[in-house]
């Protein structure tokens, strides 16, 4: 079943996979988790605990502290204060990184190796004997559409098909827990859908992954919980849908004609707060989309406009995250 | 304290990233450049038509390029992964940061090892014989080390570009090999260039050289052999140590 508003059939309700699989027991527990960057408090005493079997999404404007976070929970810098669990291990300790499988955002894969030597060393770096390596390696590439390019060296590859790359990288090990900061930044429509429907079939496994994320589209689509940090400090945590309605964002109705119509006639419609107007459509956004469909279909007809398309739009996780982050800043 | 079969697999993965290093970085220009064709250069330069006995010259050579080449690898790695953006991956990896730094060391060293063996076959081939074989294996082997050690410390500086570790080498290097006694042996010193000459592991590997081709040495053999040693674990304590604190703040 598609998720409502997706547009993507391929793509599945967070809702409708995994949620079953959720359990009991906490995969990551953060408390009071705090880094300093001389004077710059990078993450503030944040607190946060993550399900076994979750897609738990981590978003926030740029240098609100994603990053760091996710390097203190994968053991790549130390805390200031606070600590974070993995799974019962302490974050940074081998036997939390020997069950995480890691993207690191900005990460390159060594270029002078190839795609399958490249995915071959982590292997040997994990322990995973080579002949399950071999064949998880082989499934990984293919799955990932890199199986004719693996045996060429990585600086000739596409920056898809190096995030693709490094995505099994992360996976090559089985882990039980994905750490992934930023997995389809900049990347192609094809390469940024394969890679979300992979994370859909790990999640599905029963995989718990950690997603960091500009996109809130993704965020929606993709995780089960989300949590918003701003200036280091967490913002919001809870279901994306329950944060949509909590922020009480108003909803819009967005409209195209055949002509050019008039801002401040559609601005004079009755219920109308605003209007924008975003290349041929225009977006009015009202507390009542019902009643206000009515009034523009009586509009397009006083003024001889055919109506080309008409959506009811709902207030969106971007809207809420933007209302968040915000009230922050003031 | 880490348990012995923690030991043994990390032990496992230096010898894995060594074995990556020796794979990307053999064959990187620096490498080359500073590391094989600098000291066979600069050894040329000071002894091409001072006519000196093979004997000499020999243990020089193998000093200077030994010096060369296991200091060629392990400055430039970890400045390289940080510019290459493969740092903060391998670090995402179940290893420490022990055993990151000793997979580089251990690249370095093998590089220095192979290549040294170089000047010793030519001399070979050109006369000299080797009084105590076992000497001067254990001494290569030792000295291989801690050079490779002493180009990891160049590298602590949290810097991103191989040049700049090279150009910090660099200041090292050059004065360490005019102290050393490769071109001017330890007995012809003045007593204030002896005692400058003792802080450079350099001398200790030179001068058991001479007396293993040339037949003379100054200082006795164990002395040597346990300053190389003491070099070796300091070298490697200061490397250890400060890239604890500094890798984290490459990323």
């Amino acid at each position: 079943m598609p998720y409502p508003g997706s547009g993507d059939r391929r793509l599945r309700s967070p809702r409708d996979l995994g949620a079953e699989m959720i359990g009991d027991m906490v995969c990551i527990q953060v408390d009071n988790l705090t880094k300093r960057y001389g004077k710059l408090l990078a993450v503030d005493h944040i607190s946060f605990k993550v399900e076994q079997g979750e897609l738990f999404g981590f978003l926030g404007p740029n240098g609100a502290g994603k990053t760091t976070t996710v390097r203190m929970l994968t053991g790549i810098i130390r805390a200031d204060e606070g600590s974070a669990s993995i799974l019962g291990h302490k974050a940074s300790s081998l036997g939390a990184k020997q069950m995480s499988g890691v993207l690191p955002e900005m990460a390159n894969a060594y270029t002078d190796l190839s795609g399958w030597n490249n995915l071959m060393l982590v292997a040997q770096l994990y322990g995973v004997p080579t002949k399950e390596a071999r064949e998880r390696g082989a499934g990984l590439l293919q799955k990932m559409g890199l199986e004719p390019r693996k045996d060429d060296l990585v600086k000739g590859y596409s920056k898809g098909m190096k995030q693709r790359l490094i995505l099994c990288m992360a996976l090559i090990s089985d882990p039980q827990i994905l750490f992934l900061d930023e997995p389809t930044s900049g990347l192609d429509v094809q390469s940024a859908r394969l890679i979300k429907g992979l994370l859909q079939d790990l999640n599905a496994r029963g995989k718990t992954i950690f997603l960091t994320t500009h996109d809130m589209d993704e965020a929606n689509q993709l995780c089960h919980r989300v949590a918003i940090i701003n200036q280091g400090r967490i913002v919001a945590i809870d279901a994306p849908d329950k944060i949509r309605l909590a922020t009480g964002g108003v909803h819009s109705v967005e409209i195209s004609f055949n002509g050019e119509a008039s801002m401040e006639a559609l601005a004079k419609l009755s219920g109308v707060n605003s209007v924008k107007k975003l290349g041929d459509k225009y977006r009015l956004y009202t507390a009542d989309p019902g009643d206000l469909v009515a009034l523009v279909v009586q509009f397009s007809g006083l003024n001889h406009l055919k109506i080309v398309s008409l959506n009811i739009l709902a207030p969106t996780l971007e809207d809420a995250f933007v209302a968040l982050t915000e009230k922050e800043r003031k | 304290m880490p348990s012995g079969a923690t030991v043994l697999q990390q032990a496992r993965r230096c010898l894995i990233i060594a074995s990556k290093d020796i794979r990307i970085y053999y064959s990187k220009g620096p490498v080359v450049i500073f590391g094989v064709l600098f000291p066979v250069f600069l050894f040329l330069s000071f002894t091409i038509g001072r006519h000196l006995e093979i004997d000499f010259m020999i243990p020089g050579l193998i000093g200077m390029v030994l010096f060369f080449t296991a200091t060629a690898i392990s400055p430039i790695v970890v400045p390289w992964e940080t510019q290459a953006r493969t740092l903060e991956r391998l670090m995402s990896c179940p290893v420490t940061i022990e055993t990151i730094i000793l997979g580089d060391i251990l690249a370095s060293f093998a590089f220095g090892l192979g290549i040294s063996l170089v000047p010793i076959v030519i001399g070979l081939a050109l006369g000299i014989s080797i009084s105590s074989p076992l000497v001067l294996a254990a001494a290569v082997i030792l000295a291989a080390f801690g050079f490779a050690a002493l180009g990891n410390v160049f590298s602590i500086p949290p810097t991103n570009l191989p040049a700049t570790v090279n150009m910090i080498a660099s200041v090292v290097k050059f004065p360490v090999v005019f102290i050393s006694g490769i071109f001017i042996p330890l007995d012809e010193l003045p007593a204030w260039g002896r005692a400058i000459s003792y802080v450079s592991p350099l001398t200790y590997f030179t001068d058991i050289a001479r007396r293993c081709i040339q037949g003379q040495g100054y200082l006795p053999v164990a002395v040597d052999l346990l300053a190389l040693l003491a070099f070796a674990v300091l070298l490697l304590a200061v490397a250890v140590t400060f890239h604890r604190r500094t890798m984290p703040r490459r990323i």
